[in-house]
């Protein structure tokens, strides 16, 4: 008895941290894609009807603002956010005297809740007091930016403040990636008479491959989740010109008692990112597992 | 590369100096950049609304003045409550430490476990378990609403520190899991070989190494539960809520005049404590954040 | 005396594949048994098995005549030294050699006591404050022995333990291993991939291949007649020439025909008189292929062949032709008049000639 408890305690100790992930991931997931095909409406019903939520849900034109928005913040937010990472990662990589200061300078915004990143830039974009009033302050008085009122614009908000957020946290990967290509390689190429802009494009940028691909990954993901950014800083308004999947998953959930549409919501979203991700997760495993 | 002896002409060493104050002006402007809202945080809170209301985004405050400050930490609105974020402040405290210290532990014996005492399926659920880190919350926000009612913990502060626990031991798992397994198999041996225990060479050998990787997984969580919104939102009550969540209501709150610098005083309050990690430890923070993302 | 180890129809199976087959094996206390073999033939997973470490699939395995089959790793009364070292990074020297007796509560004067013998014995006392990673190689190595020599065990286990150090210090501790087995008379079971170690360690080597044993035996034994051609070759640097030839009894003995490029075929004749098949191999050592004026005597035959390759080794010079289409080395005094492209006069000595069966690798007794 001993001696199975000694051999088994190493199961015996995982155990529940596993059981844990069961119940509280995959079977929750189970509970809400069962729920998102049923008629449930404010409380859960469990008589699967088929895909009626899934038919509402792409019925109606306040989830379709959230999905083109998310295609627009998710694009913009990513591809901003990798070039400026990677142009700040190349410029920091010179040799530069303070490279610690800057770094530090450039990656404490990631430190922050989004909550206080949304309201610090809710406070700077606004239109009565901010960078508006402040430019025509300046006498530019037809000097107009007024993106967080105006529905059209004020997703760009989002983006803006989403890049200030994680855009340092980009340019630390791409750091790490830059300094861990194999010096020989780079000197070889130097003694080879090949010009700096060239040893990047042709040499270290390729073989940074799998850390654009992180970096995506991470990207995209914290794109797909967004939430409390939008909620501070623009609340999905003006109207629901800002909404995202997450917020409208939220909304339905908590404040319109449509469970069924907040499942449904939040099943596309695992979708969006189990495409995303698996394929990542599996070939990382997968590369390590030998 | 700094040195170049063999420069053949002096106007490309001239380039070459041009070259480099641009360099400096480019990292420079990033920086203001970068500064600049936390710069604009930190004027408006010490302005009194007065200023705000007549005067520059940008400029320093005329008359520093600490009112906001005082406002916002113990008479600011949030809602129909005009208490300030003080007592969100500690609820906030209360969540993340036990929340930290718990999925720390789970953390680093599961990565213990995982990493030295591999066992048939070991990886299978290790991979389930990182997968865990990855979903998007939303999808179990409802039914965990339900269970936290049936369990009796909902809008409670246990049980936030439950929900934070349960999706925090992912991550911290995979980082203890991903030190772990740079430490040769052959130390376990050794210690078995020794008559040392399961436990015991947990406790004497492997904890004691551990310190780096268990400061990265303490700040990681630390951070992500004192910045978490969602679930803060989702599954707290009146009396229950984070600082995150009261910093929103207080500057979403329709109520009254609009007080700038009560909001942004608030805000730096609720950014403070995350803020001073990323001081101290950054080195710890960005190892956290790359070990989250790259694996390996 | 019981033998010290016993190990009757071992077994070891990872799912469905076998890595360790019917494995037979017992030596007498005192005994230095050395498990070798190239790598991923199983001997770490035998040494493991025997440590405890892995559980056994079938067969027996005692210890000290008793069953281990239930009996955990600190309760066998063994010790074990690791290729890696396996220190306890964040102990002293002097923590590391007592942690075992700690965690089995011993008294600490008893503690002390061990500690003093064992760091005067491997001459580590200056090191007992230090932490492993102020160490060098050698000194960790040592450490690793002190760990291993303070429990005082019935069977001492070292799983490859010099193969991180450097080529000088291998040598030295290997020396030092050989003296402390003399002056302790423990039993040691040792793996290691280098059939140097196991030439000089071993009083009984065990040469393992893909979880099988090919041979056991003293040293003498396995290198003056293996038991098939992969102990052949596996065992001696440079390794045994393995030459297929052509045999014909007549009334003088065997006459063996070994091809030559460029020539007709040599024969050699074994005055013994053997019963062989028409086709071998004819293994020979470097050694026992020399110059006519450095060996004589009945078995010894004289033929021509054309150098190839001349390779001075200090004491020693090779020499390497082709023979039967192989590559074949003699070891030659460095004196040696032996020039690449010119025919050479070589003595073979058949007194030391092994032979085997060309289909199934085994020798022909």
């Amino acid at each position: 008895m001993a001696r199975w408890f000694e051999t088994h305690l190493p199961k015996i100790v995982l155990a529940p941290s596993f059981i844990a992930v069961l119940i509280f991931v995959y079977g929750f997931i189970g509970w809400t894609a069962w729920v998102s095909l049923t008629r449930s409406k404010l409380l859960p019903k469990y008589e699967i009807v088929g895909f009626i939520q899934y038919d509402r849900l792409f019925a109606s034109p306040r989830w379709d603002t959230a999905m083109t928005n998310l295609y627009i913040f998710g694009g913009m937010f990513i591809v901003i956010s990798m070039v400026l990472g990677l142009i700040l990662a190349i410029l920091l990589d010179q040799q530069i005297r303070v490279e610690g200061a800057i770094r530090t300078i450039y990656l404490y915004p990631m430190a922050l809740s989004m909550i206080v990143t949304g309201t610090a830039w809710k406070w700077i974009l606004n239109p009565g007091l901010g960078v508006q009033a402040m430019v025509q302050g300046w006498g530019f008085e037809n000097f107009k930016f007024d993106w967080l009122v105006n529905p059209d614009m004020a997703i760009y908000t989002i983006v803006l403040a989403a890049i200030w957020q994680s855009s340092g946290f980009v340019m630390a990967l791409f750091l790490a990636g830059l300094r861990s290509v194999d010096t020989e390689i780079i000197r070889a190429a130097q003694i080879d008479g090949i010009p700096t802009w060239r040893v990047y494009t042709a040499i270290i940028i390729p073989s940074m491959a799998p850390i654009f691909l992180s970096a995506f990954i991470v990207l995209a993901h914290l794109a797909i989740k967004s939430f409390d950014l939008v909620i501070a800083l623009t609340g999905g308004g003006p109207g629901y010109a800002t909404d995202l999947p997450a917020t409208y998953m939220y909304a339905m959930a908590f404040s319109r008692g449509d469970v069924g549409q907040a499942a449904s919501s939040a099943m596309i979203m695992m979708l969006v990112i189990f495409i995303i991700v698996v394929p990542y997760l599996y070939s990382e495993l997968r590369a390590k597992n030998d | 590369m700094t040195d170049v002896p063999y420069s053949p002409a002096r106007q490309s060493s001239a380039g070459k100096v041009a070259l480099r104050w641009g360099l400096y002006l480019i990292l420079g402007i990033f920086a203001v950049y970068y500064l600049m809202p936390l710069f604009v945080m930190i004027t408006t809170s010490l302005k009194s609304l007065e200023e705000i209301r007549t005067g520059d985004l940008v400029s320093l405050p005329r008359e520093v003045t600490f009112d906001a400050w005082a406002k916002a930490w113990s008479g600011a609105c949030t809602g129909i409550q005009c208490e300030g974020v003080r007592p969100y402040f500690w609820n906030s405290v209360l969540i993340a430490v036990p929340g930290v210290l718990i999925s720390t532990l789970l953390g680093a014996v599961n990565g213990y476990v995982v990493a030295q005492w591999r066992f048939k399926g070991a990886n299978v659920i290790f991979a389930l378990m990182l997968f865990g880190c990855f979903i998007p919350f939303q999808v179990v926000l409802l039914p965990m609403a339900r269970m936290l009612g049936l369990l009796g913990m909902a809008g409670t502060i246990p049980g936030l520190i439950f929900v934070h626990v349960i999706y925090g031991i992912g991550f911290t798992t995979l980082f203890f899991r991903n030190y772990y397994v740079t430490i040769p198999v052959e130390l376990v041996k050794a210690a078995k070989v020794d008559g040392a225990s399961f436990l015991r060479i947990f406790w004497s050998i492997f904890l004691p190494l551990s310190i780096p990787i268990i400061v990265v997984s303490v700040i990681w969580q630390f951070t992500q539960i004192w910045n978490d919104f969602l679930f803060g939102v989702s599954f707290s009550s009146a009396g229950t809520q984070p600082v995150t969540v009261a910093l929103n209501n207080i500057v979403n709150s329709t109520t009254g005049v609009k007080e700038y610098n009560v909001d942004m005083a608030a805000a730096i309050i609720a950014a403070l404590p995350t803020l001073l990690v990323y001081v101290v430890a950054g080195k710890y923070f960005i190892r956290g954040l790359t070990a989250g993302s790259v694996k390996g | 005396m019981a033998p010290i180890l016993d190990i009757q129809n071992l077994y070891k199976s990872y799912g469905s594949t076998e890595i360790l087959k019917d494995i037979n094996v017992s030596i007498e206390p005192g005994d230095f048994l050395v498990l070798v073999g190239p790598s991923g033939c199983g001997k770490s997973t035998l040494l493991n098995c025997i440590a405890g470490l892995e559980p056994i699939s079938g067969g027996t395995l005692m210890i000290g005549g008793q069953d281990m089959n239930d009996v955990s790793p600190k309760d066998r009364d063994i010790a074990m030294v690791f290729q890696s070292y396996a220190l306890y990074p964040t102990m002293s020297v002097a923590k590391n050699i007592t942690f075992g007796m700690k965690v089995r509560g011993v008294d600490q004067a008893t503690q002390d006591k061990k500690l003093a013998e064992v760091a005067q014995q491997l001459q580590i006392e200056p090191l007992l404050k230090r932490r492993p990673g102020q160490l060098s190689g050698g000194q960790r190595q040592r450490v690793a022995m002190g760990r291993a020599l303070v429990r005082d065990p019935k069977l001492f286990l070292f799983d490859e333990p010099l193969s991180n150090l450097d080529a000088k210090l291998r040598v030295e501790m290997r020396t030092e291993i050989k003296a402390l087995h003399q002056n302790l008379g423990a039993s040691m079971v040792y793996v290691t991939h280098d059939q140097i170690e196991a030439m000089t360690l071993a009083t009984k080597i065990v040469v393992m291949k893909g979880g099988v044993i090919q041979q056991i035996g003293t040293p003498a034994e396995i290198y003056n007649q293996p038991a098939n051609l992969f102990v052949a070759d596996f065992m001696g640097s440079p390794a045994m020439n393995l030459i297929p030839a052509k045999t014909r009894t007549d009334a003088a003995g065997t006459q063996l025909e070994i091809d030559r490029p460029g020539g007709a075929p040599i024969v050699l004749t074994d005055t013994r008189a053997r019963d062989l098949p028409a086709d071998v191999i004819l293994g020979l050592r470097p050694e026992d292929i020399a110059e006519p004026g450095y060996r004589s005597g009945e078995t010894v035959q004289q033929a021509d062949c054309k150098v190839e390759i001349v390779e001075p080794a200090g004491a020693d010079t090779y020499v390497v032709t082709t023979l039967g289409g192989k590559l074949v080395t003699a070891r030659l005094h460095s004196d040696t008049q032996a020039a690449p492209g010119v025919n050479h006069t070589f003595a073979f000595d058949l007194g030391k000639v092994s032979y085997f069966v060309p289909e199934t690798g085994e020798r022909i007794a």
